[in-house]
């Protein structure tokens, strides 16, 4: 909303500038958007008088002007038809911006005659639509005068209203808080009842659901028009566009009140009786905006006997409109739900300075004050005969008074204020103070506490007086304040992206079916409302993102991503189904280098995922191969497993064809962790280490060479062989796999090498043979391996 | 007795002569071998009278010493030049560049995360979190939103369809729900990392992604808040002005920051305030703590009675604070990105530019950054 300095010092005596009020409503709690100069988009443009208009010799529709300018007599060339000497107007002297055209002047020939200059329209100055000719104004202005100051234009304050302040929606109410922050004071309400001479003939019924209050009159005989020019001017100052003097009165009032109203033409109304009701099902109405409108029931309708006339608060009815022709005019000043009048604004798509206003909720109060102020300006403009008030149903109850210690403002916010001035603050806002009883006006319903009462004082007093008080020593939970799986999601973080991958934040949502592909797009999940199609579904992995991710880097020129993400995945829409995964994608890429490094990226990829659970405390996990969900390489990939039944990670290489139904170039590694499906450590905090035993004696090593059935995974072969004397045993490694020539068709031979650390004292030859014996022995129990000849 | 003196000149001459250590051991076993020459002149000594042994004695073992340290000196000669030729030939170009490694990052807003995180946990702040699709009930009606107000349409919020009760979830548009489920405790299983309800004095912030249907520079249809909250006897908004004083200071590493408080409107908080911080916006970047500029940092305010009512807390017994930062703008701010959509395009060489070691984390000894 938007208004001037001159309107608020109709209501508030002060002499304020611009930026002191500007000021004083920002720490008010008034978001101040900006100030709006035209002395600054207008300083070029200045009064000048035509002393002479001829016909331009080679066109028809232009003249050729002599005119009086701050620049002395210059020959301009203007195609107004109203361009002729002794006008007063509007002179842009060469190389001044013409907002309303967009175009800057140049000293160009018009038709072989030079134009030194431009006599401009009310359009080109962005001062009004109409552009019938070039500006008429008062031949009382002296040439060179200020364009600003030829139109009485000045700045204004364009602000922002949070939604529990619509009484800041009219000047009155702004200059009410800026008062009370003692910015001056505020003048009195001479708005008085205007006497009618004739009872309404107008029935008003209201169906309370719909309209709770509804006050109205009939003026007689009223000559409408274009409303005189400082109307026009003050609605033009704040953005308004002026229609005709019964219109722009209510929008004066609307602004100047946040109280809107309404005009009929009461020739145009069917019936003796207007009604504010429910919309009924078939009904609909062709409004002032031009769009036809069904109605429901959920919407309020003023109708007369032929239907609706009006969406109630919203927008009135283009058949019953107030024309230059209108002599008797039926007023409404109403009280609409904000709740309903807000949905209908949403369900039509209608927001109207009126739908604005009542949604978030106008003075209850204010009918009859709305209306008597209304029809004195209407009697002032345009004349007539007032008909006596009419008001049907009642306003809702008023605000209930708040018992208010005043110790509380110390209390909550801090502030030492002294009682007396906490109740100035509150009366010059409109409160009644009654001992420990403090009554909201009726245009406060948000106030409905004492900690209501508080703000309003710690605002006027002002929050720059707040006290900055340090908080008070607690007991700090030992261990550090992060639980194991926040400490958890940050060494995740840390230890990948010392390990070479990049993190990346990718959305939480991912394309419908690119969700089922990885087993999810249950319709729970699906946005109904997603800000694009490719944003539709709550993922059921990060996979995707980060797939996506890489593709599009590929396509950039960059193949080689290797990034990961910790976040959330969702199951369901319950708390319990969401969990946080650790996934991270590789897309293996070997740059040309004059030292050829070799092996296979799948297992440094591994490396990562198991140098990863190790840094977060993993337990020793199984791998459990040909099990893993259909997106993976169904020979490349294999799971992480506690037991049988907990999987902690799934990894390997992506199926090709989910990369394809991606648009990515293949192959892409990649590895999902669940970080809650790691076990905790029953207690966090120091936890002491075990002692540790440094023999003195010097480990050995045997290599043993089994050969075995070609399907047998090589990893099946080293449990048997750790457990076959866990006291001496410290390590077995594979360290070569090999199916060929030697090795039986169906078989391969895997070798492995044991560590062996005596733990008392030096191994026999005899004591060797017997350990490497139970090694052979358990490896052929476990999975039926020979010792290769 | 030139005999021996011509001796050691010879064999002297010979070590010095040897191009091998094969060579040398040669001459070694001719000269002081069991039967070699210097060994048989040894012997004889025996046969000597006492008078001439003390005078041969001498003389041979003498010669014996010489020619042993000679052969020594040759041997070691003979060795440093077979490694200094060895080495000659290991020489390899050291310009040659290492295999090509990745360098891993951490994403800003995480960076920036554990910056605040360290800030306030020196607070004694501990962390709360809560599900990213929530309840109407825990995003709205116990944040005292009241239903169908204004405010509600104010969060572009997402929906997810109706259930058979025709209730919505939604995704959070905020991390306030989580003030909700850390004072107020649910009889429902809930997996232990969402906050389930604690007893007063709370001191919490409440990372986590929030959601609203916006899309420009400076709005994504998913962003980073971090939320506090401090409920106690006595907090009142000057523990909140200190509190959030504190923290700029310490997040923009200037004790320089000036800062104000300005009235605002939130329906959870009751009075509600925004802080804004002084800034200079004149070199077209944002600069912290500098300029006469004012720029919006933060929303805070006391927390509503109604929302302790509906967490079941009395505000006449309990009271406190409660504020909410965007966590990526605020890291855009200290660290210059300058579009939030790139936070999430997940483009390798913003990442590389604009992301963190895995070895920069916020510690108290070398700062924050």
């Amino acid at each position: 909303m938007k208004f001037t300095l001159s309107w608020l010092k109709e209501h508030l005596d002060t002499t304020a500038d611009v930026s002191a009020v500007v000021e004083a409503m920002t720490m008010a709690g008034l978001e101040v958007e900006h100030v709006e100069d035209p002395g600054k988009r207008l300083a070029a443009f200045t009064v000048a008088k035509i002393v002479e208009a001829v016909q331009h010799p080679n066109a028809d529709k232009l003249r050729v002007c002599q005119v009086d300018t701050k620049d002395g007599r210059l020959e301009i060339v203007c195609g107004a038809p109203n361009a002729r000497a002794g006008l007063t107007t509007i002179y842009a002297p060469i190389g001044a911006y013409v907002p309303g055209s967009g175009v800057t002047l140049e000293a160009r020939p018009v038709r072989g005659v030079v134009s030194n200059g431009m006599l401009c329209s009310a359009r080109e100055l962005e001062i009004s639509e109409e552009s019938d000719g070039i500006v008429e104004l008062s031949d009382d202005l002296p040439v060179g005068a200020s364009a600003v100051e030829a139109f009485g234009l000045e700045a204004a304050i364009d602000f922002e209203v949070t939604p529990n302040r619509p009484d800041w929606l009219g000047v009155r109410g702004i200059a009410r808080d800026l008062a009370a922050a003692g910015l001056g004071t505020l003048k009195p309400d001479t708005t008085a009842p205007v006497k009618g001479s004739f009872p309404c003939p107008i029935e008003i019924r209201v169906d309370g659901d719909a309209c709770p209050v509804f006050a109205g009159r009939l003026i007689r005989g009223v000559k409408n028009g274009p409303s005189p020019a400082w109307l026009q001017q003050k609605l033009v100052s704040v953005g308004l566009r002026p229609i005709n003097a019964l219109v722009d009165v209510t929008n004066l009032v609307s602004q100047d009140r946040c109280r809107p109203a309404h005009v009929y033409d009461a020739a145009k109304l069917k019936g003796p009786v207007i009604e504010a009701r429910l919309g009924r099902e078939g009904e609909s109405i062709l409004a002032l905006d031009g769009k036809t409108y069904a109605v429901g029931p959920e919407i309020c309708v003023i109708a007369d006997a032929s239907g609706p006339v009006c969406l109630g608060g919203v927008i009135g009815g283009q058949d019953s409109g107030c024309s230059d022709e209108t002599t008797d005019v039926f007023l409404e000043c109403a009280w609409f739900d904000p709740i309903r009048t807000a949905q209908t604004g949403r369900t039509l798509g209608i927001n109207s300075d009126a739908q604005y206003r009542f949604a978030r909720g106008v003075d209850p109060e204010s009918p009859v004050p709305g209306l008597e102020l209304a029809t004195q300006l209407i009697l002032q403009l345009c004349g007539g005969e007032p008909s006596e008030v009419r008001v049907a149903g009642h306003a809702p109850a008023p605000p209930k008074a708040i018992a208010f210690d005043r110790g509380y403002v110390k209390k909550l916010s801090g502030l030492n204020v002294p009682p007396s001035r906490i109740d100035d603050i509150l009366t010059k806002l409109g409160f009644a103070v009654d001992g420990d009883a403090v009554t909201p006006p009726s245009w406060r319903r948000d106030v409905e506490g004492k900690a209501d009462l508080v703000e309003e004082v710690a605002r006027i007093e002002g929050f720059d007086a707040l006290p900055a008080e340090p908080l008070p020593e607690i007991a700090r939970p030992a261990g550090g304040v992060l639980t194991i799986r926040q400490r958890r999601m940050r060494d995740a973080r840390r230890a990948l992206a010392a390990r070479g991958y990049a993190e990346a934040i990718t959305w939480s949502f991912m394309r419908q079916e690119w969700a089922e592909m990885f087993g999810g797009g249950d319709p729970k999940l699906v946005l109904t409302n997603p800000i694009a199609s490719d944003l539709s579904t709550m993922r059921p992995t990060a996979l995707g993102n980060l797939i996506d991710a890489a593709a599009r880097n590929a396509r950039k020129g960059f193949p080689d991503a290797a990034l990961f993400e910790v976040g959330p995945n969702f199951r369901g829409d319950q708390p319990a189904d969401q969990w946080t995964a650790v996934t991270a994608l590789l897309a293996p890429h070997s740059p040309k280098h004059w030292a050829k490094a070799g092996g296979d990226p799948l297992f440094a990829l591994k490396a990562d995922l198991l140098a990863l659970l190790d840094e977060l405390g993993a337990p020793q996990l199984q791998v459990v191969q040909g099990q893993n969900a259909g997106w993976w390489h169904p020979g490349r990939s294999a799971r992480l497993q506690l037991g049988p039944k907990v999987v902690i990670a799934e990894f390997g290489e992506l199926h090709p064809r989910i990369l394809k139904a991606l648009d990515a170039e293949g192959p892409m590694l990649a590895f999902e962790l669940s970080l809650d499906a790691i076990p905790e450590p029953k207690k966090k905090g120091v936890k002491t280490k075990a002692a540790l035993e440094l023999s003195p004696l010097m480990p050995l090593t045997r290599d043993f060479a089994f050969l075995v059935g070609a399907d047998t995974p090589a990893g099946d072969l080293v449990r048997p062989i750790l457990g076959a004397d866990k006291a001496l045993i410290a390590d077995a490694r594979v360290f070569d796999v090999y199916a060929g020539t030697g090795v039986p068709e169906g078989q391969k031979s895997v070798a492995v090498e044991v560590v062996v650390q005596p733990r008392e004292k030096t191994l026999t030859d005899g004591e060797i043979e017997a350990l490497s014996g139970r090694i052979v022995g358990a490896v052929e129990k476990a999975v039926g391996a020979k010792l290769r000849g | 007795m030139t005999d021996l003196t011509r001796m050691e000149a010879e064999l002297s001459a010979r070590v010095a002569a040897a191009a091998d250590l094969a060579a040398l051991e040669a001459i070694r076993v001719e000269a002081l071998g069991k039967t070699g020459s210097i060994s048989e002149l040894l012997k004889t000594l025996g046969k000597l009278t006492p008078e001439e042994r003390r005078e041969q004695g001498p003389k041979i073992n003498g010669l014996r010493d010489a020619v042993q340290a000679a052969i020594a000196a040759r041997k070691d000669a003979l060795e440093t030049a077979a490694l200094d030729a060895k080495l000659a030939a290991e020489r390899v170009d050291l310009s040659l560049p290492p295999p090509p490694e990745r360098r891993g990052r951490v994403h800003p807003t995480m960076q920036v995360l554990d910056e605040m995180i360290a800030v306030f946990a020196d607070m004694g702040f501990s962390l709360a979190e809560g599900p990213d699709i929530e309840d109407d009930f825990h995003n709205f009606t116990a944040l005292n939103f009241p239903p169908k107000h204004p405010a509600r349409e104010m969060h572009d919020t997402f929906w997810l369809p109706e259930d058979e009760r025709g209730e919505r979830k939604v995704l959070r548009t905020h991390t306030s729900p989580v003030q909700i489920r850390t004072m107020q405790r649910l009889n429902e299983k809930l997996p232990s990392w969402i906050a389930n309800g604690q007893e007063p004095p709370i001191r919490v912030i409440v990372p986590g992604r929030t959601y609203r249907s916006d899309s420009d520079a400076t709005h994504t249809p998913m962003f980073h808040q971090l939320e506090g909250l401090v409920i106690d006897r006595d907090i009142h908004m000057g523990h909140l002005k200190w509190t959030l004083d504190q923290f700029i200071a310490r997040y923009f590493e200037t004790p320089m920051v000036e800062s104000r408080f300005r009235p605002h409107h939130f329906p959870f908080t009751e009075p509600s305030a925004e802080m804004d911080v002084k800034c200079d916006r004149s070199g077209g970047d944002v600069k912290i703590g500098q300029g006469n500029d004012w720029m919006e940092i933060v929303g805070c305010g006391m927390v509503h009675p109604n929302v302790l009512r509906n967490c079941g807390l009395d505000p006449d017994q309990w009271q406190g604070f409660a504020f909410g930062f965007g966590v990526d703008r605020l890291g855009m701010l200290k660290y210059g990105m300058p579009d939030l959509r790139d936070m999430f395009a997940g483009d390798t060489r913003w990442l590389d530019h604009y992301g963190f070691s895995a070895f920069q984390a916020p510690n108290p000894a070398t700062g924050l950054s």
